[in-house]
């Protein structure tokens, strides 16, 4: 049989949507358990770290971009530079890595 | 009032370069729904109410495939589960009498990228702040998706090859600070980032799904680094003020 598209849309709208929204609902005030707020308190930068690397590696067309775009935001952001710079920043590392490369390749 | 005020405006600033790099990454998702079948307009409706990049990629491989809709909340289940993560984590930023209403609507707009600038903000949060961000990144996520879908390949690769690693600059943009002023938290990063690539690189694991090799490798890092270094009572992160907050809303 054939699915309809707008069943197929709302069903993983509603599954996303309970995701993101019940544990804000549901968990009101502090959490008072050390290990739990520990936890949440490393949650954050454990994801955001696992999400940049080495996925910043594959995401441009060769590697060594991606590698110098990862080591320039650090080096960026270690010096204060605000999101919009550092990812102005990368994006420009990668562009103009990657139009060098051209040239030599 | 006019804290909410300057929360909205900062949450559109902050907002402003996620909605850039979502424009060009919902246009490659365009491309792939575009082979499931969607037209401009279901490209928007899915985007506008899933917004999210795997997830979506996900979505429109069950619809090619024709799957049955039970599949569909199970694969969408896993792909986004680092979402369930996230909001656990930002209920922790809200004051405890925040409205359902702005618990909902907060939650609604979670997304990697808005997770990364709301919970890298000092103090309590501000609903307003996450509106801000979503008013300007989804609409450009959903337009990047229909776009994507009736253009198809109009940005030359090199552009599109440069935009993708804008959103990692900006998870950099997040982490680094944190990481400088906390040592823990460097050396979680740091193990993190070594985890992730050992990871990538193991055969078996490697192929699972990105987004379930996340959330995995979230709770395991997490809950190793909770165990070991456990987070004081009076850290700041835990314990804002209301004052605190106030004056991130005017200086920033």
């Amino acid at each position: 049989m054939t699915h309809n598209i707008y069943i197929y849309i709302l069903t993983a709208a509603a599954v996303s949507f309970l995701i993101r929204v019940l544990p804000l609902t549901l968990i009101r005030g502090k959490i008072k358990n050390q290990f739990i707020r520990s936890f949440l308190y490393y949650v954050p930068y454990v994801t955001l770290a696992v999400m940049t690397f080495p996925a910043i590696l594959t995401a441009p067309q060769i590697p060594l971009a991606g590698i110098l775009a990862f080591i320039t935001g650090i080096a960026a952001a270690w010096r204060g530079m605000n999101m919009v710079g550092i990812a102005t920043l990368c994006c420009a590392v990668v562009f103009i890595c990657e139009m060098i490369s051209g040239y030599i390749l | 009032m006019n804290r909410n005020r300057n929360a909205l405006k900062n949450g559109i600033r902050d907002g402003f370069p996620i909605a850039l790099g979502y424009f060009a990454v919902a246009f490659s998702l365009g491309i792939v729904a575009r082979k499931a079948g969607l037209n401009p307009f279901q490209g928007f409706i899915s985007s506008i109410l899933n917004h999210a990049s795997a997830g979506e990629y996900a979505e429109f491989t069950v619809i090619m495939a024709n799957a049955p809709y039970l599949e569909m909340a199970f694969v969408i289940f896993v792909t986004n589960i680092r979402y369930l993560l996230m909001s656990c984590a930002l209920s922790q930023k809200f004051s405890s009498d925040t409205s359902l209403f702005h618990r909902l609507f907060v939650g609604f707009g979670i997304t990697d990228e808005i997770f990364g600038i709301s919970i890298a903000r000092v103090g309590i949060l501000n609903p307003f702040y996450n509106y801000g961000a979503m008013a300007i990144a989804l609409p450009a996520w959903a337009a990047g998706t229909a776009i994507g879908i009736i253009a198809g390949n109009v940005l030359p690769t090199s552009a599109v090859s440069a935009l993708s690693v804008a959103l990692y600059g900006m998870f950099l943009a997040v982490i680094t600070p944190a990481a400088r002023t906390d040592k823990i938290v460097g050396g979680v990063v740091i193990t993190s980032f070594l985890v992730s690539f050992i990871v990538s690189k193991i055969p078996h694991l490697a192929a699972l799904s990105d987004s379930l090799k996340i959330s995995l490798l979230t709770i395991v890092i997490s809950g190793i680094a909770a165990f070991l270094f456990p987070v004081k009572e009076d850290s700041e992160d835990t314990t804002p003020s209301e004052i605190s907050s106030e004056v991130t809303e005017h200086d920033a």
